[in-house]
């Protein structure tokens, strides 16, 4: 840290340092090429985005960087050194730290000790300089625009709070090299514009960022570079700026996508579902109206903490109305239990799949069926056949990825998983689906069949409700969109009339934020 | 039919260790094989199967129930008091079993309804019900019971056919069901993940309070049986129960945590340790090894969990790390 304060990062990009290079890496798993040829540069100060569909490599790449796996061959070089015996400690030690998805503290500790765990020198008998500590997490924290309290633990902070703390911890080490896979994934846009934030701080102060998104617009606001790779093989890199998005999909699926969202627009039907002044005490919603017919693809949108998972669990009976009325096809319903509502007709794709929407410990046929199960019941016993069947038509029908439909979920890759989640919805044939999140997380290639797939379920009249952070999706999709904030609806707005800046503006309370709307800006002139 | 073997993979690995272990007894000691031998290691298991069977319903959806000594021993108690009021086995068995049903209930309802940790509340009711039981009791054993009481006055050989064949009738209705009905997808799906099951329309909490209704029930059942083989009944009946239990469900490969196991897997657990005591004898060494031994195989089938799972076998290895997925 000492040496590179002096340093004048403000100078032409090209003259940056190079930090990071790997070089003609190959790694096979069991005889599967996981990766061939590939490289990859880094420079001091740049955010260099790596992309490509699940299973083109990114994770094997970035295990090989942070020293979790070994490569068959290649070379890893850090500030021009050649880095042999890899292994995550080293790789720590050295300054290359990664920040994952779901942040890895523990949340049973402070974020001044979680802060602290690697960063002071060991030893079982040492004794803990409190005040020290304490001061150190701050400065840390302060370095990333955050002032978050060191002495509270970490299990009370919000996701992108606990983010920070991770950020905050790797700076701590020193980070030259700072991986980030998927870190927006779970933030709402409010959330997710901090976090460019402080990544663009940290880029100033010269640390070379690697960045993995599936967010294809993030990429065109926080990024210098862009990496491609596919099916294990290195595509190109190119600067940022002089790429379109829709080269860039090519670029990683190899084919040219038709449209990114194939929207079918479908003659709508009568109402299917309606909530009338809805409102649960027990989860913050209130007074929610709002129908949905036939056919229609209703998008809801609002920031994370908004109250639109919360509605989505109240509709499903998780957490009940108390007040209000529910109706389906006019007649007055009530749903108290998840039983009742899928009974009913109504299925809930969770947010969250790997906890909730499957059972990844389940064969692909017992979580296919496991929300229709009465189905199955011919007689006294279980008809394994049809059950058997029912999941082989499935895995065929959304081309899920899978040696037998009795493999564990928990080995197909995210976007397969979403697929048995999905599968287990259609099997009920609900009159109205509720997505949560449906393409988060998952790769292009997929996230293009789930959306092929809700056309064609609209077309054939089943009324959607799905929930998204990803603004493109929402207003890609829906045929209406929904604005909710605090738990109530902000605002609707149609199809043709709805933009990202009305969605934004809606979500935060009409009070327009000067740099959302300057950055939404942006995304519609890409 | 080629997935029937990987099915029930760690079962027939244990079930294996068994045959091997009956095969070496009966090369060294061939009296082992004895039909009177054999009908008393079925006598002296057929409460353990019973019970074991249950434990294998709670343990899968994730919970433990280490109150069913205690459950057995008021239970059998009870059993004991109503057939000296003289009251017949057809109204006497239906009674025991409510009472046991009740017992469980209790401990469904602070896990299920109040949420609280299966451990802690079943701690604590096994102090409860033996302490509750021996305060009311002063520690007297019931003595005497009526002739016509033992063996449900059906004569020693029916009726230990009687007592093995329940027990028989129990272990596969059981397992049956559980394979068979969608209540048994339920509880596996209960004891994998909780509120996924949840989200998928299913009453988590409906199933656990229902396994421990259960568990209840089947210790009441076979206290019923243990209590026709003598002619009294101890008021410190069922010590080491929940033990016996536990282990048989564990050995047999049921993950401890839930999701994943087998009645039939139990089934071989309990043969296997109950087998091994009668065994040591028989082969010439000190049955004062009996639980040492007992306590390798229960470590050793904990051990081949966790490697097993560490080796990324799916399915497997609930205890041990899981397998890394890519996102």
């Amino acid at each position: 840290m000492k040496e590179e304060e002096g340093k004048a990062w403000d100078c032409d990009p090209s003259s940056f340092d190079t930090v990071l290079r790997a070089r003609n890496i190959y790694k096979s798993y069991d005889g599967v090429q996981a990766l061939r040829d590939v490289s990859f540069e880094l420079r001091a100060g740049e955010v260099h985005a790596l992309i490509g569909e699940n299973g083109a490599g990114k994770s094997t790449l970035i295990k090989i960087i942070t020293g979790a796996v070994q490569a068959d061959s290649g070379e890893i070089e850090l500030n021009g050194r050649t880095i042999t015996n890899n292994s995550p400690a080293y790789a720590k030690s050295i300054g290359i730290a990664a920040i994952y998805q779901q942040p890895a503290l523990f949340p049973d500790l402070t974020v001044a000790e979680n802060i602290s765990i690697g960063l002071e020198s060991s030893g079982a008998w040492r004794k803990i300089n409190w005040k020290k500590r304490r001061a150190r997490a701050a400065q840390l924290l302060g370095q990333v625009g955050s002032r978050i309290n060191p002495d509270i633990e970490v299990r009370e902070l919000s996701m992108p709070e606990q983010q920070l703390v991770e950020i905050a911890r790797a700076l701590g080490a020193n980070a030259r090299v700072l991986i980030m896979d998927e870190p927006t994934a779970s933030l709402a846009e409010e959330e997710a514009q901090n976090l460019y934030e402080v990544i663009g701080r940290l880029r100033a102060s010269g640390v070379g960022i690697v960045y993995i998104s599936h967010r294809l617009e993030e990429l065109q606001i926080i990024a210098d570079r862009v990496t491609v790779l596919r099916d294990g093989s290195y595509v190109g890199t190119q600067p940022m700026t002089d790429i379109e998005r829709q080269e860039l999909i090519r670029l990683m699926v190899g084919r040219e996508l038709s449209a990114v969202f194939p929207k079918v627009i479908v003659e709508q039907g009568p109402v299917t579902f309606e909530l009338r002044n809805v409102s649960c005490q027990a989860n913050g919603t209130n007074g929610i109206d709002l129908a949905i017919h036939a056919g229609e693809i209703v998008g809801l949108a609002g920031l994370v903490g908004a109250g639109r998972t919360e509605l989505a669990r109240t509709i499903f009976g998780l957490e009940p109305a108390d007040s209000g009325e529910i109706r389906l096809r006019e007649k007055v319903v009530s749903i108290k239990q998840a039983a009742e509502a899928i009974e009913l007709g109504i299925a809930y794709l969770p947010e969250d799949r790997r906890r909730h929407g499957v059972i990844l410990d389940m064969p692909i046929d017992a979580n296919v069926t496991l929300a229709s199960l009465q189905k199955l019941m011919a007689g006294l016993a279980f008809d394994f056949e049809k059950e058997r069947t029912i999941a082989t038509n499935y895995v065929r029908r959304f081309a899920i990825k899978t040696p037998s439909i009795f493999a564990p979920v928990t080995t197909l890759s995210g976007g397969n998983q979403q697929k048995v989640a999905l599968s287990r919805w259609l099997e009920t044939n609900p009159s109205l689906l509720i997505l949560d999140e449906p393409t988060q997380g998952i790769d292009v290639g997929a996230k293009a069949e789930i959306h092929a797939l809700m056309g064609e379920l609209s077309s054939r009249g089943t009324a959607i409700l799905m929930i998204s952070s990803e603004l493109p999706e929402i207003l890609g999709m829906s045929d209406r969109i929904v604005v909710m904030r605090h738990g109530t609806i902000a605002g609707v707005l149609t199809r043709a009339e709805a933009t990202q800046q009305q969605i934004m503006s809606l979500a935060l309370g009409h009070q327009t934020h000067p740099q959302i709307t300057q950055i939404t800006q942006i995304q519609e002139k890409n | 039919m080629k997935s029937l073997f990987a099915r029930y993979k760690r079962e027939s690995s244990v079930a294996v260790s068994y045959l091997v272990l009956v095969i070496l007894v009966a090369i060294i000691a061939p009296s082992f094989l004895q039909a009177t031998n054999l009908r008393d290691l079925a006598m002296n298991n057929a409460a353990v199967l019973i019970v074991a069977v249950g434990m294998t319903l709670v343990i899968l959806t994730g919970e433990i129930d280490i109150s069913v000594g205690s459950q057995f021993a008021v239970t059998t108690y009870f059993a004991g008091m109503l057939a000296k009021a003289g009251i017949q086995p057809l109204l006497l068995i239906p009674a025991v079993v409510i009472l046991g049903a009740a017992l469980g209930a209790v401990g469904g309802v602070f896990v299920a309804r109040l949420r609280m940790p299966s451990i802690v509340v079943t701690l604590a009711l096994m102090v409860a019900w033996r302490d509750g039981l021996r305060w009311i009791t002063e520690g007297t054993w019931v003595q005497d019971l009526p002739k016509n009481f033992q063996w449900f006055g059906l004569g020693q050989t029916l009726g230990q056919i009687v007592v093995v064949g329940v027990a028989l009738v129990v272990l596969v209705s059981f397992g049956w069901a559980l394979r068979n009905l969608a209540a048994g997808r339920a509880v596996y799906a209960v004891g994998s993940d909780a509120e996924a099951a949840r989200l998928a329309g299913i009453n988590p909490q409906r199933v656990v309070f229902t396994t421990f209704v259960l568990m209840g029930s089947l210790v009441g059942l076979a206290a019923v049986l243990s209590a026709t083989r003598f002619s009294i009944v101890p008021s410190n009946a069922g010590i080491g129960l929940e033990l016996k239990a536990i282990a048989a469900v564990v050995v047999g490969g049921t993950a401890i945590n839930g999701g994943r196991g087998s009645i039939l897997g139990t089934l071989i657990g309990v043969a296997l340790l109950g087998t091994i005591g009668t065994a040591l004898t028989f082969v010439g060494i000190n049955p004062f090894w009996e639980k040492a031994i007992q306590g390798a195989i229960i470590l050793a089938a904990v051990v081949s969990d966790v490697l097993v799972g560490r080796l990324g076998k799916p399915g497997i290895g609930k205890l041990g790390m899981r397998a890394e997925t890519q996102p």
